[in-house]
């Protein structure tokens, strides 16, 4: 398909920020320990005109509305205990991604969407991990595709018996592809559904409904269509009886970031991204705190949305996001910090200090979140660690998750790296290992070492070089030339094999079910995304909805 | 009594091991799901029926009394030229599949449980309308229609039973399993979970809903899948019986309505007659939901389907000399921000739109009869059709508002308010069940319908249909 006829090549800027009261597409009750999360798709509002959102299907705008209440349950909302999602149409719970939208997308921005869609089904799942939220897909429908991926991140999927409402993932067998938000690796690997079984129901492209859903435990139970209504609220109630209570105040509103947008930047309070659209490069500098941010458990709820740990860690995630699927062009991010380390180093103290107060554990828990999403970003990251910087601590974390880190060896020794507790096991990367642990997968034992040896004065570039906690340590001489070729040589190589190479080393040993995701049925899908059989004048993509049917090259590979 | 003599068929029942050991499993089922959802009260009694023993011209309306429960429902298959290849579609004058080719098995599995569904349906709809016959003629009717809506079950099952294995038998028993206008276990299509309560319902139905099934069948009596062409072509030899007593019974009524009207100098209702307004809205409100039943306007299934050569248009053969339907366009209204605007459609994405047309310009002629009657009583009133647009709930359409002619309304009050005018109104229903009371004297008629012209199988009018005692 010609990137030239298709969707998001515009220059668009996609707006990654709403708020429940301008929800077009889901509407979030949350009445004391329980909140509601109900779709009713707007089929003539999704982001472009060139589709219709039928059947409860969706789009990019419609998942950054899930993903903003995912978000604004964890902090506006603490004594929330119970999730449900259920669907306010009626015969249809979700119809999954809008196939004709993703037709007339690019590969880019299909892969993006995914990316996004994947993350947000993980958000869920983090929801329920760390935050105490049991979550109930009550399917008072059909869930076909990625309708039922939503429902697969749920803890527990309730399916109406009414001799139709089915769970389905008809890719396969429809449109050739794949159902690229984790569903075929939630079916196997948590709800442990038994793999001959599994590829009967990938294939089938109604799907499975009633008694055989159950018994294939693709969902928990089967309940009539009158009395189902009751059986949710049953269960809600049944899970309520059985948990702890969350504090049921402390909530904190998530406020707009709205950052200053120009040709060349996007400048946040605490986060600047610098775009150099010619060298396909961008410069994302992350701001340390201010000396004056309080580190006691009160002034830090008191400080609310603008705790620098939520707010630079919330712009980050929005520079992010647009450097995705706004900016297809850059292909390098050099990743610099600024400000004072000791002020990170004081923060992280508080954070795992105050780790039992409701907040600050969200707090910590999205910014482990945010950096998982630097992870799985697909641009070549090197760090500059130089005079000035702070690779202090959570901010380190940064360079961590870079494919190079370049350290500045200035006269003075005023480049600093400094580890603290947060490098300790608070910001898990996707496989649920720390950063360092990644880093020094070879030497197991090193990180432990490395926590005990921490000083607060840090280390200086050789020190740094010599721990293994830089890539290299390069003198004012050479450092200048060193990076700026670094990085044009790199923004000069293929960024498909780049993007394969980075996704590869980022992540070596052990999996979880998100690396599995991300780095198999994700790199699977794209593959498939790419081929004729889904893309090509012939394929079943391109063709659904068509008059003609697709036509396969049956050659397997 | 042997199998063959139990099951009437042409399909070699006796030497396929297979079909009987399903059978034997499904048909105690059926009998179990006609007593208890077959005709209400009349299961004892003699009905004067004909039975379908072959499909020579000698034996496909075989007449005689014959309790219900023991009617011989039997499997047909039209015969027909042997070699006969596709005849549309992408897989054009290849040969017809006569096994179930393995890239179609859903979609075709999918259209015959949708058109299997509609038969049980009805007859779980109209079970409990014998006790408000107006003749014994229209209840041995009402008896023929369900006997063969059964029968047509069963055509439906045999070929899931034969084609589908293990997954085919499941469709069978689910077919038995959900129930009309049941909450928990509803019936697939919308117009088959509305009930049927009162007679002039029964004659709309069978006008007006039946008559998309006549469609159906049709389009899938093109079909290059072999066995469900010959299956539908049979049924639709029965299905004209069905929609002769819609048209006919409808037009029954409109003539005694307006000879009432006549009579009472526009009064019908307080002479025990039914108004012609109220059948006007009855019409209405079973041909939009008999719309409803062809399906979206602008449909990837309906293109699927005629790609690959499983179901054609109406008298694709007879009819159309190009039978590729490729790089052709229809032009369909579609509704863009409150507008009716025109779009150009595939003509295969709007094979839907298509078959229902066929369907509308057949109801239209229909109407011009009924409206030849009430000419004939010298009654100035004429039966109108809604508009396509008018109260859909499938399509393009649905969700939005439209007069009776099919001009858009700018707001749901507006709406609100033609559909008050139009559909049934609680008076109408009021004013219909009162005069639903049974007549069952041989040869007389309730006041509200006027005499068929002639008996069945050339029975006088006051033969003894169904033997009540």
């Amino acid at each position: 398909m010609a990137e030239s006829e298709t969707l998001s090549q515009a220059p668009t800027f996609t707006d990654f920020e709403t708020h429940p009261t301008r929800y077009r597409h889901w509407s979030l009750q949350v009445d004391g320990e329980v909140a509601r999360l109900s779709l009713s798709v707007q089929q003539e509002e999704g982001l472009s005109d060139s589709y219709l959102l039928k059947q409860n299907s969706y789009d990019l705008g419609v998942d950054i509305e899930l993903a903003d209440a995912i978000q604004r349950i964890r902090f506006e909302h603490p004594a929330v205990r119970v999730l449900v999602l259920t669907s306010a149409v009626a015969r249809i719970f979700c119809a999954g991604a809008n196939i004709y939208m993703l037709g007339k997308s690019t590969h880019a921005f299909k892969v993006n969407f995914c990316k996004f869609t994947n993350e947000t089904r993980l958000g869920l799942e983090d929801l329920s991990a760390h935050s105490g939220v049991r979550t109930i897909a009550a399917l008072n429908g059909t869930a076909a595709g990625g309708g039922y991926e939503l429902a697969l991140a749920c803890d527990e999927i309730y399916l109406v018996e009414d001799g139709n409402s089915a769970v389905s993932f008809p890719e396969v067998p429809l449109l050739a592809v794949l159902p690229g938000t984790g569903g075929l690796t939630r079916l196997v690997d948590k709800r442990k559904v038994r793999r001959d079984r599994a590829d009967i129901f990938c294939t089938i492209a109604e799907g499975i409904k009633g008694k055989r859903a159950k018994d294939w435990n693709l969902v928990d139970d089967i309940w009539s269509k009158s009395t189902f209504p009751a059986k949710v609220e049953a269960r809600i109630a049944a899970v309520l009886g059985a948990s702890e209570k969350n504090p049921s105040t402390g909530g904190v509103a998530l406020t707009p970031l709205s950052p200053k947008l120009s040709e060349s930047a996007i400048e946040y309070r605490f986060v600047t991204l610098r775009l150099d659209h010619d060298h396909r490069s961008a410069e994302l500098v992350v701001q340390a705190p201010p000396l004056s941010e309080p580190v006691d458990g009160a002034g830090m709820r008191a400080l609310g949305a603008s705790l620098w740990a939520l707010q630079a860690f919330r712009e980050l995630d929005d520079a992010l996001l647009h450097l995705r699927l706004d900016y297809p062009g850059i292909n390098v991010v050099a990743l610099r910090t600024t400000g004072d380390a000791a002020s990170v180093l004081r923060v992280d103290q508080a954070l795992l200090k105050h780790a039992g107060d409701r907040f600050v554990k969200e707090v910590t828990a999205h910014m482990a979140r945010v950096l998982r999403r630097l992870d799985l970003t697909a641009k070549s990251l090197f760090a500059l660690v130089e005079p000035g910087s702070a690779f202090a601590g959570s901010l380190y974390e940064l360079a961590l998750a870079s494919d190079r880190i370049y350290m500045l060896a200035d006269q003075k020794g005023a480049s600093r790296i400094t580890l603290s507790g947060m490098n300790g096991g608070a910001l898990p990367s996707s496989n649920g290992q720390t950063r360092l642990a990644v880093r020094f997968h070879g030497e197991p034992k090193r990180p432990a070492e490395l926590l005990q040896a921490a000083r607060p004065e840090g280390f200086a570039a050789e020190a740094a070089e010599e721990a293994g906690l830089v890539t290299m340590a390069l003198d004012d001489l050479d450092y200048e030339d060193e990076t700026r070729i670094a990085i044009e040589e790199r923004a000069s190589l293929s960024p498909d094999a780049l993007t394969g190479m980075e996704a590869s080393l980022r992540f070596p040993g052990a999996e979880s079910m998100a690396t599995k995701i991300f780095g198999r049925l994700s790199a699977w899908q794209n593959w498939i995304f790419q081929r004729p059989n889904a893309v090509g004048p012939t394929g079943a993509l391109t063709n659904y909805g068509q008059p003609t049917r697709p036509v396969f090259d049956y050659r397997r590979t | 009594m042997s199998l063959d003599d139990r099951i009437p068929n042409n399909v070699d029942l006796s030497s396929d091991r297979r079909l009987q050991k399903a059978l034997e499993q499904w048909q105690p089922k059926f009998q179990e799901w006609w007593m208890d959802m077959g005709p209400e009260g009349f299961q004892a009694k003699d009905v004067y029926l004909r039975t379908a023993t072959s499909v020579e011209r000698d034996g496909w309306a075989t007449f005689d009394y014959v309790k219900m429960p023991d009617y011989r429902w039997g499997i047909f298959l039209t015969p027909e030229e042997p070699g006969r290849p596709v005849g549309f579609g992408d897989m054009i004058d290849q040969p017809s599949f006569e096994e179930v080719p393995g890239e179609f098995r859903n979609s075709l599995r999918r259209l015959i449980v949708t058109q299997g569904d509609t038969e049980p349906a009805s007859v779980e709809q109209q079970r409990l309308l014998g006790q408000t016959c107006p003749s014994l003629y229209d209840l041995r009717n009402l008896f023929q229609v369900n006997v063969e809506e059964g029968r047509h079950l069963w055509a439906m099952v045999y070929l899931l039973h034969r084609y589908f294995g293990r997954d085919g038998r499941e469709e069978g028993d689910e077919l038995l399993a959900r129930r009309s206008g049941n909450a928990d276990k509803p019936r697939i299509l919308e117009a088959f979970n509305q009930p049927i309560n009162d007679w002039l319902s029964f004659f709309c139905f069978t006008m007006l809903v039946d008559r998309d099934g006549k469609y159906q069948l049709a389009a899938l009596a093109e079909s290059g899948f072999s066995p469900l062409r010959r299956t539908t072509q049979f049924m639709l030899t029965e299905e004209a019986h069905h929609l002769f007593v819609g048209e006919t019974g409808l037009g029954r009524v409109i003539r005694r309505s307006a000879q009432l009207r006549r009579e009472s100098d526009g009064q019908e209702a307080k002479v025990g007659g039914i108004p012609l307004e109220t059948i006007q809205r009855y019409i209405t409100h079973w041909y939009s939901y008999a719309l409803d039943l062809f399906g979206s306007e602008i449909s990837s299934n309906a293109a699927d389907f005629f790609s690959s050569g499983l179901k054609g248009r109406y008298h694709e053969a007879s009819k159309y000399s190009e039978h590729s339907a490729k790089d052709q366009f229809q032009e369909i209204p579609i509704i863009e921000n409150g507008r009716v605007t025109m779009k150009q459609v595939p003509l295969r994405n709007a094979m839907n739109e298509v078959l229902r047309e066929e369907y509308i310009r057949d109801t239209e002629r229909a109407v011009r009869n009924w409206n030849k009657i009430i000419k004939e009583e010298n009654v100035n009133f004429e039966i109108l059709l809604p508009h396509r647009r008018f109260h859909r709930h499938q399509g393009e359409y649905a969700g939005h508002g439209f007069t009776f002619d099919g001009s858009p309304l700018p707001d749901a009050a507006s709406y609100q308010a033609e559909l008050a005018k139009t559909l049934p109104t609680a008076r109408d229903r009021e004013i219909v069940q009162s005069v639903m009371t049974p007549v069952t004297k041989p040869g007389q008629m309730a006041h509200w319908i006027a005499p068929p012209t002639k008996g069945i199988n050339d029975q006088a009018l006051d033969f003894e249909y169904v033997r009540l005692n």
